[in-house]
């Protein structure tokens, strides 16, 4: 787990003069689920396609086990891929398509016999031997997928959004299929999604990509409780995301009060982005609250209620589990450790208010352009 | 995405490229030196003066293509029509029927429709046996444009069928669905959605029918004489080259014009479809 | 409305059918009369079997059709190969349609502008028969290369680039990912162009009355010459065999053409 099997180092990439990638330092270790996350456009893809082979960096170094091989062709590198659309070559045979990578290297017919048969096994997919591709449903073919490449016994398994074709039912039992496949090999895998549940819930490290930067590296309940900006903070889960100063150590202001906190090391009353995630607000009498507003909107989710609260002005996301109704006047209480202070940075007022909320703030493609100009204009009024 | 391209990737193309200069760019730079030429391959415009006197063969192939095309599409376009709507199974044997005939040599089809309409022929002794007058067909303007229609029909029907299968159902639904009875249907939704495959059956049927020679020479008895028979004959002499090579770059230059405004309708449809 | 419009159907293609189908009987006529039926012979097979400029053109045909056909295959697939790579747009669309100018052409241009060509070559070099053989295998090659193009492109356009990243992911060098894979992919389009310039190479008339000369007869320019003047009874049989041959080819295409629609289609559904 300790030694550094993969290393980029200041990578950058353009398309057309577009840049997509920019001072990209990542190291990846032997063993390790790393699952690169972001919106589309993010780069993540660019990133895993570099690491594949099939894209050159116009700077920087790939280092695999301290060599460089940034003009190493796809072909000799000891890495494999599961393509987004499992590109399963349609000519051939489940079996023939899972023996494609030995057969290549010359590997004698019985041995291959053997290795698929294990494979195929392994994969569940015994008894499909003699099918095509194209009579398979999409879990068996990403099954398929994933025998073709672990077959070769690579260094490093390249995922591109494997799941992204499936239902959801089905790609929560491959998401564990996964994981158990991952354990059983000992393969580092890097994973590349845009879905932030699928991403904390597999991976050893999360690498969260935006704008073609890398703006957090962690474990999962790192990025999810200390997220470093803006951006993280909202593309993780749900959270509001309110303008705040520090006015000294464990002493925050937001809101139009100031809170105890535990976070600390910022100047005086330095300019910062408040978190904090909707399960950690309680839900009290308006008298014991530490804050209070109106509730402008209640849905049921199964087993919690998701309330929209308007604190002066700015739109609260909270969840609770027993419900309250609309219009009512609550009061809102939280506790210090549930309030996470970041450094502002260039997504800060971005994200955070809940007057424009919908199910599409999950999934923004383009996160400078339309969504922020809207937002900003309804803030404004 | 810029990939490395191989030297087979890049040399693919060459042969071709140099195929398509010798063979297809080059015989019509012959064509335009021999028109612009005379014997002694001095400059002259007299070829392209002298196509006037030839200005009622052009008159006379025009109007016998034309007439063949408008019976085509008015005989093809309810053929399509029919061949559309029939039972999916039936429709692979008719389409198979339907090209059969395109693939079967123009001469062995003309010929065998001359051989039928003969004055010895199976029509007229059928006629005879019925005690009626023979009638006289091969040698009249009717059997060459019968001819025409004959040999090219598959050409309109096929564009204009392919067009058809490929008509969304839907608009059918939503036409009915908006109070289109069936004929107003086919007026307002199906006829406009299969311009595309008209147009092109129009210049499928215009083009060969405006440049054929064997149909004017078996059933036109040689008392038709069009662009094409003039064409061919002038090439059976030296001598004759130089005019021969001005009419044939007139007539492709008529029907690069036709074509292209027939294309240009097509294209327009296809576009107002897309949108 | 629904029974008016098919019998119009099959009245229609009665009359489509009627000439090749009374051209077809009477090839079995016993005797010499296209008006009346006497009896079941081969005797006009036997004709044509004995007459040794209809096998020599019969031989002609088929060998002009092979050679030209598998040359404008060659040709046109690494056209399209080509064509499928090439990164300027302007070139890559003004080969494409300079390519279909011997489509689009009437055969009679087509046939006259090469006729010139070959003709003035031929007094450039000194030569006296510039026309024949060569000529007539270029002329085909030549007509055929558009649709050769125009059934392999596609096939190189449609096939998914993924694929051949794959293939390179699992150890393929170019070389091989362009055999194993991509090559698997086109192989119906590069079949299905050369049959079709097969066939049109058999069935020119037009293109070839201008290009050859009378010492290289193929059976379309023999049947011309047959059919000029007088009808002769052998002409029958051979235009049936011809029109059974054909029907014998166009159901093999149209098998093999259904097979990979059939392939298409499916996976088509999957997604």
């Amino acid at each position: 787990m300790n030694n550094t099997l993969i290393k980029l180092c200041s990578i950058d990439k353009s398309f057309d003069g577009e840049r997509v990638l920019c001072g990209i330092d990542l190291d990846i270790h032997d063993n390790e689920f790393v699952t690169l996350l972001g919106p589309s456009g993010c780069g993540k893809t660019t990133t895993l396609r570099i690491i594949g082979g099939f894209e050159t960096p116009d700077e920087g170094e790939v280092l695999f086990e301290g060599e460089r091989i940034n003009d190493l062709p796809p072909y000799r590198r000891p890495i494999n891929t599961v393509f987004q659309k499992y590109a399963l070559f349609p000519h051939l045979n489940v079996y023939d398509n899972v023996a494609f990578g030995l057969r290549l290297h010359k590997v004698p017919e019985e041995e291959i016999a053997t290795r698929v048969r294990e494979m195929l096994e392994m994969t569940g997919l015994k008894g499909f031997e003699n099918r095509r591709p194209a009579t398979l449903s999409g879990g068996q073919q990403q099954r398929v997928a994933i025998a073709r490449a672990l077959i070769n016994n690579p260094r490093v398994l390249l995922l591109d959004e494997p799941l992204g074709a499936l239902d959801l039912k089905l790609r929560k039992d491959m998401q564990n299929e996964l994981k158990r496949i991952h354990n059983a090999t000992g393969i580092t895998f890097i994973y590349v999604t845009h879905d932030q549940e699928e991403a904390l819930s597999m991976s050893d490290t999360v690498v969260v990509m935006a704008d073609g930067k890398i703006q957090q590296i962690g474990s999962p309940t790192d990025i999810y409780n200390e997220p470093v900006n803006a951006f993280v903070a909202d593309f993780i889960g749900e959270s509001n995301i309110l303008d705040g100063v520090m006015q000294k150590d464990r002493k925050a202001r937001f809101a139009g009060q100031t809170f105890d906190c535990v976070d600390g090391g910022f100047a005086k009353n330095e300019p910062v982005d408040i978190v904090i995630r909707p399960e950690d607000v309680d839900v009290v009498p308006v008298e014991k609250g530490m804050l209070s507003g109106t509730v402008t909107g209640v849905t049921f989710k199964g087993d919690y209620y998701e309330i929209i609260v308007d604190v002066g002005g700015f739109k609260w996301m909270i969840e609770t589990s027993d419900y309250v109704a609309p219009d009512a006047e609550i009061g809102l209480y939280i506790e210090p450790d549930a309030i996470h202070v970041m450094k502002k940075s260039e997504y800060s007022g971005k994200f955070g208010d809940y007057s424009t909320f919908s199910e599409e703030m999950d999934w923004i493609s383009d996160p400078d352009k339309e969504v922020s100009e809207d937002e900003e204009t309804t803030l404004l009024s | 995405m810029k990939k490395r391209l191989s030297f087979l990737e890049r040399a693919a193309a060459v042969p071709h490229l140099v195929w398509t200069l010798l063979f297809i760019i080059g015989p019509l730079l012959f064509v335009l030196y021999f028109a612009f030429t005379d014997n002694d391959g001095a400059f002259t415009f007299a070829n392209i003066a002298h196509l006037s006197s030839y200005a009622h063969i052009f008159f006379v192939s025009i109007c016998f293509s034309v007439v063949a095309t408008a019976f085509c599409l008015l005989i093809g376009y309810p053929l399509a029509l029919a061949m559309a709507r029939a039972k999916p199974s039936t429709q692979k044997l008719l389409l198979v029927l339907l090209m059969l005939p395109m693939w079967i040599s123009l001469l062995i089809r003309t010929y065998s429709l001359m051989t039928l309409l003969d004055n010895g022929g199976l029509v007229n002794s059928l006629l005879r046996a019925m005690g009626l007058a023979p009638w006289h067909m091969v040698g009249t303007g009717g059997a060459v444009v019968l001819g025409m229609i004959y040999d090219f029909l598959p050409y309109m029907v096929l564009p204009i069928y392919t067009s058809m299968t490929k008509l969304d159902k839907r608009y059918l639904e939503a036409a009915a669905d908006l109070g289109c009875n069936p004929c107003q249907t086919l007026f307002r939704v199906t006829l406009p959605l299969t311009a595309p495959g008209i147009f092109s059956g129009i210049t499928m049927v215009f083009v060969p029918s405006i440049s054929t020679f064997y149909i004017s020479q078996k059933l036109g008895g040689g008392n038709f004489d069009l662009i094409g028979d003039t064409i061919e004959r002038q090439f059976q002499y030296t001598s004759t080259y130089h005019i021969g090579a001005a009419i044939s770059l007139v007539m492709m230059l008529l029907i690069i014009a036709s074509v292209a405004i027939f294309g240009r309708f097509a294209d327009k449809e296809e576009e107002g479809m897309l949108a | 409305m629904k029974t008016l419009s098919r019998v119009y159907m099959w009245v229609i293609f009665a009359l489509l059918y009627a000439p090749i189908l009374v051209l077809v009987i009477f090839s079995f006529n016993k005797g010499g009369s296209l008006a009346s039926y006497t009896g079941f012979s081969f005797k006009w097979y036997g004709e044509l079997f004995r007459d040794s400029v209809a096998l020599d053109s019969l031989k002609n045909s088929f060998l002009l059709a092979v050679f030209s056909a598998l040359l404008a295959t060659l040709i046109g697939t690494l056209a399209a190969l080509g064509l499928d790579r090439m990164r300027n747009k302007m070139l890559k669309s003004a080969v494409e349609s300079v390519t279909n100018i011997p489509m689009m052409n009437p055969d009679i241009v087509t046939g006259v502008s090469m006729m010139l060509l070959f003709v003035a070559f031929g007094a450039i070099l000194g030569l006296r028969d510039t026309l024949g053989k060569a000529t007539m295998l270029i002329a085909h090659t030549t007509f055929s290369l558009p649709y050769v193009i125009l059934s392999v492109l596609p096939r190189f356009k449609q096939f998914d680039k993924t694929l051949r990243e794959a293939a390179q992911d699992l150890g393929c060098t170019p070389m091989q990912s362009f055999l194993k894979v991509e090559l698997p992919a086109i192989l119906p389009g590069v079949l299905s162009g050369l049959v079709m310039a097969f066939t049109l190479s058999l069935d020119d008339f037009v293109i070839s009355h201008f290009v050859s000369s009378p010492d290289f007869q193929t059976l379309p320019l023999y049947i011309y010459n047959q059919t000029a003047h007088n009808v002769k009874y052998s002409m029958y049989a051979l235009c049936t065999l011809i029109i059974v041959t054909i029907l014998a080819l166009l159901l093999v295409i149209n098998f093999a053409g259904d097979f990979g629609k059939g392939k298409k289609r499916k996976e088509g559904a999957k997604k």
